[in-house]
């Protein structure tokens, strides 16, 4: 019993299907994991996007260092230092929360890129029209710069958030009960591991391939010259 | 002609809607050196594509050499050729590419070498004496152990019309080979091409826009216009009295530049 | 700092693990990624498909689950047919990261063929090059170069990956860094050099996979 269903030992069929609603428990905590997890590397990876590109170099070079070391440094590890260093200096946050935000330091290191590559994908002409036409600088981000980008930057962010998702099972060291947690649980109980694990992997796979179509959906949707403002 | 080396029957060859050989008869005879000239899209390139076995055809057949080229005679039937029979007729045939096409990674000695050792097995000594033989004809001989990318363009060409006859084919294909050269190097591949019409029995057969060229070295020129022959013959026939209406057209925007 | 020193052996001897899976891990995936990327490119359909399936597959479920799935799940089904399919962490662990990683470089690989230009197909054609002739000679080392960035930066993944297989008890320095703070509750400092030795770790990596690349791209040079 776990979640407070049971279930059925009877046969491999009955087994599988009385597991479903438990994994699909756990499947739930996955999904919010990836997404909180997803916010925190759109907006970290925004910060570190702008102090990769201030112009005092005292500010910059330590934001280029950092985010080379969090690239390439595991999350796994990562998790751990975040998990067990916190506490010591006093900040104590639910687990969850630390998965979430170690999720987000990783891939913040990512998505500050996107946003950097992005950035210089539009022409330096468009800057410069603004600059002639008297644009401020806030109303040539917000209205030209932005809109423009936008599109661009769609399918990689997206591929980032299918990577997040993949990568939420390393949370299970922590003792989130996301998916592959609960089915190893389940395993760890009845000593039947393959039904579960082969349905955790069945279900990412679904998962997967769904929010990949969506992906390539958003981007068709979406005009490559930028978001039409009227 | 009874020695056609090369021989169209009503070739047709469509791509998707649109016609461009248009049940072609076309012969050229052995050591014959012909031109073909047209306005863009009339089918000239299609032709030599044709025969180094680049694109099939439609309808129609095309014997090489005596033997057919994109059918085989099988039992007393004539089926479409196999990958086997297409590697045997593309010995007869070498072809220059008007964007030379060399292996960017290979030096310039393993360009011309490679095919000898590895499609006709020569050994590595033999490929080389053809590499040196080849290289000298052309003028590159310092330039043997360079990059592709080290070279000019027009050197590019001439090591491409090396490579090409390392292989030994009794016909040579030229497929706009200056049309991507800067004027400056257009010469120095020309009076290549000149050197083999004259020095070697060679079956040639060329695709160009310079026109003055061809009339020096042609035997025969014709011109082709959407995908059937509308008039050939030799160069001072052609060049300075056209007969059909649509070559004289073609020839004076030419003559105008 | 006597911590500090004490705690390096261990981690080394972790450290040495971590480099044997990131090598033989990478080695399978390198050739994995060449069969299935060349594989997707085949005129053979049963190839294709077959490329298409293992790529689809190992690129779209997560990697814990392929690991823990080949070392808990796959003896199971061992039983039910009646093979001993049990393997040792090291094992386990090379398999999981390699099929992963060579799922990912699979579409590596075939890009940079792709991106090769089609006249040089032409030029194989027209020189009488046998299919395989081409793609050997011809082709493949021309998108070889086109692949190193991009297998610079599944070299660092793979090599971050590896920290999963403690989660399987394998001792690589992950493991080992777990061990140490059981015992010593030192995470700030045992963590910190944790983070550190794998950051080295990549760093190297890096260099190495940049002198590859730029060995691969000799005869890219510049026109005069």
């Amino acid at each position: 019993m776990l979640f407070g269903i049971e279930w059925d030992t009877a046969n491999n069929w009955v087994f599988a299907w009385s597991i479903l609603p438990i994994l699909l428990k756990g499947l739930v905590v996955t999904i919010q994991a990836t997404l909180v997890g997803f916010l925190v590397a759109l907006i970290l990876g925004l910060v570190l996007a702008a102090l990769k590109g201030a112009r005092l170099r005292i500010i910059s070079w330590p934001a280029y260092f950092i985010t080379e070391f969090i690239r390439d440094t595991p999350l796994l590890v990562q998790l751990f230092f975040l998990y067990y260093v916190l506490p010591e200096y006093g900040i104590i946050l639910p687990a969850f929360m630390t998965g979430a935000l170690a999720l987000g330091l990783q891939y913040s290191a990512y998505t500050s890129e996107v946003y950097r590559a992005g950035l210089e994908s539009i022409p330096h002409g468009q800057t410069e029209a603004s600059r002639v036409l008297d644009f401020t600088p806030l109303h040539t981000f917000m209205f030209i710069i932005l809109p423009q980008a936008i599109p661009r930057i769609i399918p990689a962010l997206g591929n980032y958030l299918v990577s997040i998702m993949k990568d939420v099972p390393v949370l299970s060291v922590i003792a989130i009960l996301e998916i592959l947690n609960v089915a190893r649980i389940i395993g760890d109980r009845t000593f039947n591991y393959l039904i579960p694990l082969s349905m955790v992997g069945i279900i990412y796979l679904l998962l997967t391939l769904l929010a990949s179509a969506g992906i390539r959906y958003l981007d068709k949707r979406l005009p490559k010259e930028g978001i039409p403002l009227k | 002609m009874n020695d056609a080396i090369i021989k169209f029957e009503n070739v047709t060859k469509k791509f998707g809607d649109v016609t461009i050989l248009d049940k072609l008869n076309f012969e050229v005879a052995k050591n014959e050196k012909v031109t073909i000239i047209g306005p863009s899209g009339s089918g000239k390139s299609t032709i030599l594509r044709i025969l180094m076995t680049l694109e099939g055809i439609d309808d129609g057949i095309i014997h090489v050499a005596g033997k057919p080229l994109w059918h085989e005679y099988k039992n007393d039937q004539t089926v479409p050729a196999s990958e086997h029979h297409l590697r045997q007729m593309r010995k007869e045939m070498s072809m220059v590419f008007q964007q030379f096409n060399l292996f960017p990674h290979m030096t310039v000695r393993r360009n011309i070498t490679e095919a000898p050792i590895h499609v006709h097995k020569l050994s590595q000594k033999e490929a080389n004496d053809l590499a040196d033989e080849y290289l000298d004809l052309v003028g590159l001989s310092e330039h043997a152990d360079k990059f592709p990318s080290q070279l000019s363009g027009g050197q590019q060409q001439r090591v491409a019309i090396a490579r090409a006859l390392a292989t030994r084919p009794n016909i040579m294909l030229f497929d706009e080979p200056t049309s991507a050269l800067d004027p400056e190097l257009v010469g120095e591949v020309l009076s290549v091409i000149q050197r083999l019409a004259e020095k070697h029995d060679l079956t040639m057969l060329l695709v160009t826009h310079e026109m003055q060229f061809a009339r020096q070295i042609s035997d025969r020129i014709c011109f082709i216009d959407k995908g059937n022959i509308v008039e050939e013959g030799p160069p001072e026939e052609v060049f300075t009295a056209p007969k059909e209406e649509r070559t004289q057209a073609f020839l004076k925007t030419y003559m105008q530049s | 700092m006597d911590n500090l020193l004490s705690y390096i052996d261990p981690l080394l001897d972790g450290a040495w693990v971590t480099l044997q899976l990131t090598l033989y891990s990478t080695v399978l995936g390198g050739v994995v990624a060449f069969m299935a990327g060349i594989g997707k490119l085949s005129e053979n359909r049963a190839t294709r498909w077959l490329s298409i399936c293992f790529i689809e597959f190992f690129r779209g479920t997560s990697l814990l689950v392929q690991l823990f799935w080949l070392y808990f799940a796959l003896p199971i089904l061992g039983q039910a047919i009646g093979v001993d399919l049990r393997m040792p962490p090291l094992l386990a662990g090379t398999i999981a990261l390699g099929l992963n990683i060579g799922a990912y470089g699979a579409e590596v690989v075939r890009g940079a063929i792709q991106a090769v230009p089609d006249n040089q197909y032409e030029a194989a054609k027209a020189l009488d090059f046998t299919p395989k002739q081409t793609m050997w000679r011809i082709v493949l080392p021309q998108a070889i170069p086109e692949m190193m960035p991009s297998f610079g930066n599944l070299a660092i993944q793979n090599l971050k990956d590896t920290a999963l297989v403690s989660l399987i008890s394998l001792g690589d320095m992950t493991f080992r860094a777990e061990q140490l703070r059981n015992y010593t509750q030192d995470s700030t400092t045992i963590y910190t050099l944790l983070l550190f030795m794998y950051f080295g770790m990549a760093l190297v990596l890096s260099a190495i996979m940049k002198i590859l690349e730029r060995y691969a791209s000799r005869w890219r040079t510049r026109k005069i």
